[in-house]
């Protein structure tokens, strides 16, 4: 993986320091919150509801077991004994004290990590697919060009105020598991009729209040043009983009007012001013950031395992697990396995610093020491020999990261929600407790089998909501918690924004509605291999709706 | 109207306070002061205010009180989960027993 340079280390250190003489001015009374307020957001420093919160970049969600480990410690010293993994492949700790984010930086930068950038109307963190580098179907490692975006954006002096924050999101396998389709910019790499490797360009994607899926502006983008190209789009954006209005300044609403077609001509025609600028990147640095992402030492292993084939078998449990935690690496012998933070009753994406140690442990031990956060709120061991996998899973299951639902119904997305988040209008993580434990039974979740349940506890969306096959939203209906369900969204390569179903419902309702969802779809598959979202869209939302509210009108609940 | 306090945010941990009728600031919203009314309010914004130019709060508001069983609790969610200093769904940070040494 990247490992920072002398620059690197020089440039966080500094602004470890400046950060900490900011904080020592504003305790001191010398500079005003509202002075103060930009200068921690751009240091990942909020407000929340019972505390400061700091948010950790994890660029393009890749760890070194030396990283976690450090991020246990920090959640034992200076937090709650816990952190929160979120959708944009980062940490958050929700109980940091102000005087002491300055130490807790400076253990940061000792294993190369920062806060920089995870707040404020910038490039935030650069996401990636969390199976780059031994996707099956990778055409190449996508964290290669998310580390060199993350070079570019790092305090570019250009694109330090935009209109509204800016999220990118990087794959490099014609599969999307990166949510493309839903950044303000998405890259696919894929190769041309001359077999060049290069980018697919979508941007105006987003979630929110205005959830849009985005649009392909290029569709194929030569490799050494990547950051001139970005910078066009961007620049576009900082010039035309709205600053009048919170709501309406991401790069998605300029480019559904502009139109894709002149969007793209904007963009077009800025870049070929820069096309060919210091912004070229050289094949000799393309080569040199890959060396950091170079494959481990694989063994050459025969892809069948006897033993492996023969304790799956054995155990039913763990052949659950591996069917639905285990996925084909691209090297015979090795598999990837999906570590859940989905516990029943867990909070989604929340570990323990003692977990973090151990899953730390686990990769040093069986994955070369490195380990991957996912945007589904998971940690990913991605090169664990398949004869190691029976090992493997007796260690998560002692620590309670093998439940076998990835990818199924209580594989939830969700945001902290009224528990932590001043933004909130409701709780997320309750409900999320509940329908875990509702669907308990890890026979019936494999029978419902893949099923994206996403919950935020506001419009602002942050559990993606939208592209969940089933959505779920917290409102505040006169001061009580209700849940609006929506139906249909997906993130990936069949990307879309669900529908609402109805009314929404009340706390105690808001379970035995997902229940009746869950059921209309078993009874109305065509067979058991299709998916919940190919049946909604086979059958659309109508049959939901009768099952959820019945015929009459008369027996709906009074309307929003 | 109903019955107010001001509250906050501890600006050197972020913790929640409420704003007791000594005019020091309590991490209890039992010993939080009462406010009757609108003038009763704007007093104690006053006395909030100035505890922010000493910096030792910030993020003050007012939130409504009511009372059940004889007892004040703040009227909404949002603050009753304020109010608890904890969230609703993790049992261990209620058990949990304290930072690490160095």
């Amino acid at each position: 993986m990247y490992r920072y340079d002398e620059f690197d280390a020089t440039f966080v250190r500094e602004r470890v320091r400046q950060f900490r003489g900011q904080v020592e001015r504003r305790l001191a009374g010398e500079i005003t919150e509202d002075q103060f307020r930009p200068l921690r957001l751009q240091n990942g420093v909020y407000l929340q509801l019972h505390a400061y919160m700091l948010r950790v970049a994890i660029p393009y969600g890749t760890l070194s077991s030396r990283q976690l480990r450090k991020l246990g410690y920090i959640a034992r010293r200076y937090d709650r004994g816990f952190g929160h993994f979120t959708t944009r492949q980062n940490i958050q700790y929700n109980w940091p004290q102000l005087d002491e984010i300055p130490a807790i930086l400076d253990h940061l930068a000792e294993v190369e990590m920062h806060a920089i950038q995870t707040s404020g109307n910038c490039i935030r963190n650069v996401t990636a697919d969390h199976y780059a580098g031994v996707a099956v179907d990778e055409i190449e490692d996508p964290r290669v060009y998310a580390e060199i975006i993350r070079q570019w954006s790092t305090l570019h002096p250009e694109f330090a105020f935009l209109p509204r924050k800016f999220k990118i999101a990087v794959t490099g396998a014609p599969t999307d598991r990166a949510a493309i389709r839903v950044h303000d910019i998405g890259l696919r790499m894929l190769k041309n009729e001359s077999d060049e490797v290069g980018f697919e360009v979508w941007v105006g994607g987003g979630l929110g209040r205005t959830p849009v899926v985005g649009v392909p502006i290029r569709s194929f983008l030569p490799k050494q043009h990547l950051l001139s190209y970005l910078e066009s789009i961007l620049r576009v954006y900082n010039q035309l983009g709205r600053r009048d209005n919170l709501y309406k300044a991401r790069i998605k609403i300029l480019v559904t007012a502009t139109g894709t077609e002149e969007f793209t001509r904007l963009v077009e025609e800025e870049w070929q001013s820069i096309k060919d600028s210091a912004l070229t990147l050289p094949q000799e640095e393309i080569d040199r950031i890959q060396t950091y992402f170079a494959p481990p030492a694989y063994e050459s292993l025969p892809d069948w395992q006897p033993e492996f084939e023969a304790a799956r078998k054995a155990n039913p449990e763990f052949g659950r697990w591996v069917q639905s935690n285990v996925k084909p690496h691209k090297v015979p012998g090795y598999a990837i396995v999906d570590v859940s933070l989905k516990p029943e009753g867990g909070a989604p994406g929340d570990a323990s610093g003692d977990q973090m140690d151990i899953v730390a442990d686990l990769a040093d031990e069986y994955s070369f020491g490195e380990i991957r956060v996912t945007h589904h709120q998971n940690l990913v061991l991605a090169n664990v020999r398949k004869q190691d996998l029976f090992a493997l899973w007796q260690r998560l299951s002692a620590s309670k990261m093998a439940t076998a639902n990835v990818g199924f119904i209580t594989d939830m997305i969700a945001c902290p929600g009224l528990d932590y988040c001043n933004l909130a209008n409701a709780r997320s993580i309750p409900v999320a407790q509940r329908i875990s434990r509702h669907f308990s039974d890890p026979k019936r979740i494999a029978d419902i089998g893949e099923l994206r349940l996403n919950i935020s506890g506001c419009i602002n969306a942050c559990g993606h909501h939208h592209v969940g096959h089933i959505g779920i939203l917290g409102v505040d209906k006169q001061g009580e918690e209700f849940y609006q369900i929506t139906l249909g969204g997906s993130s990936r390569d069949d990307a879309s924004v669900g529908k609402i179903v109805g009314p929404s419902f009340s706390t105690e309702d808001v379970v035995g509605a997902i229940e009746t969802i869950v059921d209309t779809y078993l009874d109305k598959r065509a067979s058991s291999d299709e998916r919940f979202i190919d049946t909604y869209r086979r059958i659309g939302i109508d049959p939901f709706k009768e099952s959820l509210y019945g015929n009459s009108k008369a027996r709906r609940p009074a309307a929003e | 109207m109903s019955a107010q306090m001001v509250t906050a945010n501890r600006l050197q941990d972020g913790i929640v306070v409420y704003l007791a009728q000594d005019g020091k600031w309590a991490t209890q919203f039992e010993s939080g002061e009462l406010l009757a009314d609108k003038e009763a309010a704007e007093a104690a914004l006053a006395v909030a205010e100035e505890s922010v130019k000493a910096c030792q709060v910030l993020s003050v508001y007012l939130i409504d009180v009511e009372t059940e069983n004889g007892k004040p609790k703040p009227t909404s969610t949002r603050e009753h989960i304020r109010a608890s200093g904890q969230p609703t769904v993790r049992a261990e940070v209620g058990s949990w027993t304290g930072r690490i040494g160095d």
